[in-house]
């Protein structure tokens, strides 16, 4: 069984949104608190590229609960329309983002989830999916 | 988890009864251990209000939600720790290259001190880091010729490294173009102008002796002037020669500049490394280096080297700024 529940990032506001949104659904899921924290935090910083470097783009959130208990996992899709990563191996290198060794960034994110996927096309958007299970 | 977070429960627990020194060490040796596992903050305040919950579990209620917000906090800080750890791993394969790459800069830029029975001829050359920037070239024809580089690229580390190489083999596809110290300079700037990035430039002493005819030319393309001293009249006369540095300007002309050499005089030819006394702005260097050369001129030019080099760098409180390069040669 998979739920999707998506927010719209368009004003900065949204990034909460989408931050409770993620938040309910790991809880849900059955995630601890420092998992809910990361899962949460990787969905800010998603929601937060979005709106800085795209400024509009969907933050989706999927709840995979399958009957098996080992199989649940929360899948967490950014797609924007934006200008598109030219190189996607330099994001993912540490201390490339302009935030400069805060830690944050893709690689932050890929970090704190279990695998990460990004699909850009220059001047067509971005698409980046996140998965984490539940252990 | 479960392991270290019943550990830190009885740790902790042991420090609320009895706040003693020995406690907070047994403290101390589990967090190097938490810190070995590669435990994220967020994981270590986790494990905090986990074992406060068990042993006080009456005041957790309030104190719940504190935890859980510093939980929040406390990822952010886990994100910056991770990259700095990757960093670091990242830094240490770095290290790994940079090792390999001076030992192939080595290997390559290596250079064989020419053992002629008409001449004596001494070399030192010492890198401030890992990478030498500069370098000495001999080229030489059995006991007609001998001709001597002195180079030093301006810049440090692997670019000056990499410019190197090119010089080094810009010297050696010369042939028998090597008699003419300023055709020689005209050339190798010309290789370095074409291909090396715009801002590195060489400087380079140039010195072509026929020993035959005893007559030492030379040029100098922005290098430190060498000294030669005139054992006829005691004295030592800098060989200068006015050339912009190699790099710079595509059609640059070096000045042709010759002298004779006589029975036990002899060429110091240097890099500024050797002349630039930081730590000494007061003394003159080169009135150091004559007097020094001067006192010892029946050494061997290698054992003058070395000298040189042991004693400047004593004047240099043993804390030399720049690589250190001498090459001298003895009639």
């Amino acid at each position: 069984m998979t739920i999707k529940s998506s927010v719209e990032i368009i004003t900065e506001w949204d990034i909460v949104e989408a931050r409770q949104l993620g938040r309910d659904e790991a809880k849900a899921l059955g995630f601890d608190t420092v998992d809910q924290a990361r899962i949460t935090t990787a969905i800010s910083e998603l929601a937060r590229n979005i709106y800085l470097y795209a400024r509009i783009g969907v933050i989706e959130i999927e709840r995979v609960e399958t009957d098996a208990d080992t199989e649940k996992k929360i899948i967490v899709i950014a797609t924007d329309q934006g200008p598109g990563i030219e190189d996607v191996r330099k994001v993912m290198e540490d201390g490339y983002s302009t935030s400069g060794g805060l830690g944050a960034g893709l690689p932050g994110v890929n970090r704190l989830m279990d695998n990460m996927v990004i699909q850009s096309v220059m001047g067509k958007g971005t698409t980046i999916r996140a998965e984490k299970w539940l252990r | 988890m479960e392991q270290l977070e019943s550990q830190y429960q009885k740790i902790l627990s042991d420090y609320m009864t009895d706040q003693t020194e020995k406690n907070l060490y047994i403290a101390q040796n589990f967090t190097r251990q938490l810190i070995q596992k590669n435990i994220s903050p967020e994981d270590v305040v986790s494990v905090h209000k986990n074992a406060v919950e068990k042993l006080f579990p009456r005041r957790m209620s309030e104190e719940q939600l504190a935890y859980d917000f510093l939980i929040e906090v406390m990822v952010h800080y886990g994100m910056a720790h991770r990259e700095h750890q990757s960093l670091l791993q990242k830094q240490a394969e770095y290290e790994m290259e940079m090792k390999i790459a001076t030992n192939i800069q080595k290997t390559l830029l290596k250079t064989d001190v020419p053992q002629l029975s008409s001449i004596d001829i001494g070399m030192i050359s010492i890198p401030i880091r890992k990478m030498n920037g500069d370098y000495v070239h001999f080229l030489y024809n059995r006991e007609d010729f001998l001709s001597v580089a002195v180079t030093d690229v301006v810049g440090k580390g692997v670019p000056a490294a990499l410019c190197m190489s090119m010089v080094k083999y810009g010297l050696e596809t010369l042939d028998y173009a090597y008699k003419d110290p300023s055709y020689v300079l005209e050339v190798i700037n010309r290789v370095i102008e074409k291909s090396v990035d715009d801002s590195m430039f060489v400087s380079m002493f140039y010195a072509c002796l026929d020993m035959r005819k005893s007559i030492l030319s030379y040029a100098s393309a922005g290098h430190e002037p060498a000294l030669h001293y005139s054992a006829k009249h005691n004295e030592f006369f800098p060989l200068e020669s006015t050339g912009l540095l190699l790099g710079v300007l595509p059609e640059t002309k070096y000045l042709y500049n010759e002298i004779v050499l006589e029975e036990n005089d002899i060429v110091v030819m240097m890099t500024d490394g050797v002349t630039e006394f930081r730590a000494h702005d007061e003394m003159n260097s080169r009135e150091v280096i004559s007097s020094l050369i001067m006192e010892n001129k029946y050494l061997s030019a290698q054992q003058l080297c070395n000298l040189l080099y042991k004693q400047i760098e004593e004047i240099q409180d043993f804390k030399l700024s720049d690589d250190f390069t001498v090459v001298i040669i003895k009639k």
